[in-house]
């Protein structure tokens, strides 16, 4: 399986992910290689399996809609990148 | 001190033959001489771990200590600890210090035990070497040269190497189990749901668990009894009494069916390890269990499943990590997309981006019934097996991994190779269930280990077995040169 440049380009905007122009070839090589070893499961008749999300079976559970949780927002900021009155900083996106 | 046991310490603290301060100052001082050597431990938290070595011996003196009480234990850079450096293993949470502890670190607190420091990892716990940590490859006590497995390779060199007798570790493809093997040490990822994700950082939610590694399985034992809970901050933990798994490591393995499965002897597999395995199960057997030869046919699709499950999950965890509220951000980002894309590149290594690439991939559009979809419906054909292989066995075994400790860059350059280093390992992940591994020998001079896989919370029942196989031998008591004196 080969992935093509658009492709890996594509997935990278996806994912929010900056690759570097010179490194694509080897992204795409490394990426097929694992796809060739997923794609062992094409093979599998997989009809009226149901998917599987949890072992047990288990279901969200439901709580009360209470408040459980104190607000530590200076505790939170104080590890952020850059803060200013209370809200967290990133660059101007609205001109 | 450093070859005593956990159960053996805890005898000494309560008998008074030495003081927590004073256990706590031997193990801080190798780690100060030998960690250097193996780059196990990242962070050392000296002041802290003498300050509650000190409450500990308080406590012991008054009477009234709980059940770890003055046992230094390390943590796994996984798991958030309160003013602590929580890095796993990233460039990323390099600077990341958080406001809470996990649920597995307020537990041990809980009980007394005193936090030495974290412990390097693969990075985002992805790998099985331990060459991804930003911090560095952890080395192997055994031999130098090699990797001790991964992710959790630096608890898993630490306890080996006598830096601290226990340490916490997660498992989300054998990240507990193959490390344990290939450093000489035991080590359990009990049932899914077990032990409480809350402050664990997220690989793949679905097949995160958190378990402790120990030299003996009595002393895993005595730590899951304080890492197992119910917690209500993790939606997935199942509310089930978590019995005293010290109370039934007595009982005789008379009678047990062992399952055998043919395809964890198949193709690939290390004559050494198999020799080993062999032998261990033939010990079992002398003391009476009984051999049972089973088949799990869908064993070669565990992996193929897994790099979609964990990945896609690991693509999703992680978007979290965008240079926004805490972590990595780029300098001078000049846009709000830059900052996201140049903070994900740089404060990521090449792995991670690769899986996180990969998810992205089979969760996209027109891919996702075709990669995701159907690697859940092969997760169930994979716990089926199981379901029915439990129909007439109490336990399975085979080997952990398929080879040896492999020296550093022998599988680094080739992502299939290194993820077939999982292939014994991922099933149990995939289906929820209990794996553990104990050393049951030695080939090319390197640790060989024993995989044990129980059926849902049956973790007593394989803790069990592992103590009667370490009470008939004596592979789970030697030391990599040099580590013991």
């Amino acid at each position: 399986m080969n992935i093509e440049r658009q492709e890996i380009e594509k997935l990278a905007t996806l994912a929010r992910i900056a690759i570097d122009d010179s490194t694509i070839s080897e992204v795409s090589q490394r990426l097929s290689s694992v796809l060739d070893l997923v794609d062992q499961l094409q093979a599998v008749n997989t009809e009226g399996v149901e998917a599987m999300s949890h072992p047990m079976q288990a279901t969200q559970r439901l709580r009360e809609d209470e408040v459980t949780e104190i607000n530590q927002r200076e505790a939170f900021q104080a590890i952020a990148p850059e803060t200013k009155d209370g809200l967290f900083l990133v660059p101007k996106v609205i001109e | 001190m450093h070859n005593l046991t956990i159960a053996e310490l805890i005898k000494g603290l309560q008998s008074k033959e030495f003081s927590s301060v004073e256990l706590t100052q031997h193990f801080l001082d190798r780690i100060g001489s030998l960690n250097p050597a193996y780059n196990a431990v990242i962070t050392v938290t000296a002041e802290q771990a003498l300050k509650a070595a000190a409450e500990a011996d308080a406590r012991l003196a008054a009477g009234n200590a709980p059940a770890l009480c003055g046992v230094p234990i390390l943590h796994k850079d996984i798991f958030c600890t309160n003013g602590v450096r929580t890095s796993c293993g990233s460039k990323m949470l390099d600077n990341f210090i958080p406001p809470y502890n996990a649920t597995v670190v307020e537990n041990f607190e809980q009980a007394g035990a005193v936090v030495l420091g974290k412990t390097n990892m693969d990075e985002f716990a992805m790998g099985s070497s331990n060459e991804t940590s930003f911090y560095g490859p952890v080395k192997n006590p055994w031999a130098p040269d090699c990797v001790p497995g991964g992710s959790s390779g630096g608890s898993a060199a630490a306890v080996a190497a006598r830096l601290a007798p226990g340490a916490t570790a997660t498992d989300t493809g054998g990240s507990i189990r193959q490390p344990a093997a290939l450093c000489g040490i035991s080590g359990i990822k009990p049932t899914y749901g077990r032990v409480s994700r809350w402050g664990m950082v997220a690989f793949a939610s679905s097949l995160d668990q958190g378990g402790p590694m120990a030299r003996t399985a009595e002393d895993c034992a005595l730590l899951l009894n304080c890492m197992a809970s119910y917690d209500d901050k993790d939606s997935t933990c199942i509310d089930r009494e978590v019995p005293d798994y010290t109370a039934t490591l007595d009982g005789s393995v008379k009678g047990l069916r062992i399952g055998v499965p043919s395809e964890y002897f198949s193709e690939g597999l290390d004559a050494g390890i198999e020799k080993a395995v062999r032998a261990a199960l033939a010990n079992l057997e002398a003391q009476g269990a009984e051999l049972v030869e089973i088949s799990l046919p869908n064993s070669s699709l565990s992996v193929p499943a897994y790099y979609v499950i964990a990945p896609a999950e690991a693509s999703a965890n992680l978007s979290r990590f965008d240079g926004s509220r805490y972590g990595y951000r780029c300098e001078n980002p000049k846009d709000l997309q830059d900052m996201y894309s140049r903070s994900r590149s740089e404060g990521f290594g090449k792995e991670v981006q690769r899986r996180i690439l990969i998810g992205t991939y089979c969760l996209s559009a027109g891919y996702y019934d075709a990669y995701y979809g159907r690697a859940q419906q092969v997760r169930k054909l994979i716990q089926q097996d199981f379901d029915r292989a439990f129909e007439s066995v109490d336990l399975i075994m085979g080997p952990t991994c398929p080879s040896p400790a492999f020296k550093f860059g022998a599988k680094s350059d080739d992502p299939v190779a290194m993820y077939l280093e999982d292939i014994y390992t991922v099933a149990t992940n995939l289906a929820g269930l209990p794996g553990m591994s104990i050393p049951c020998g030695m080939a090319d001079n390197k640790p060989v280990g024993l995989q044990i896989i129980g059926n849902y919370f049956d973790e007593a029942r394989m803790l069990n077995v592992a103590h009667q196989y370490q009470q008939a031998t004596d592979w789970h008591d030697l030391a990599p040169e040099g580590v013991a004196s």
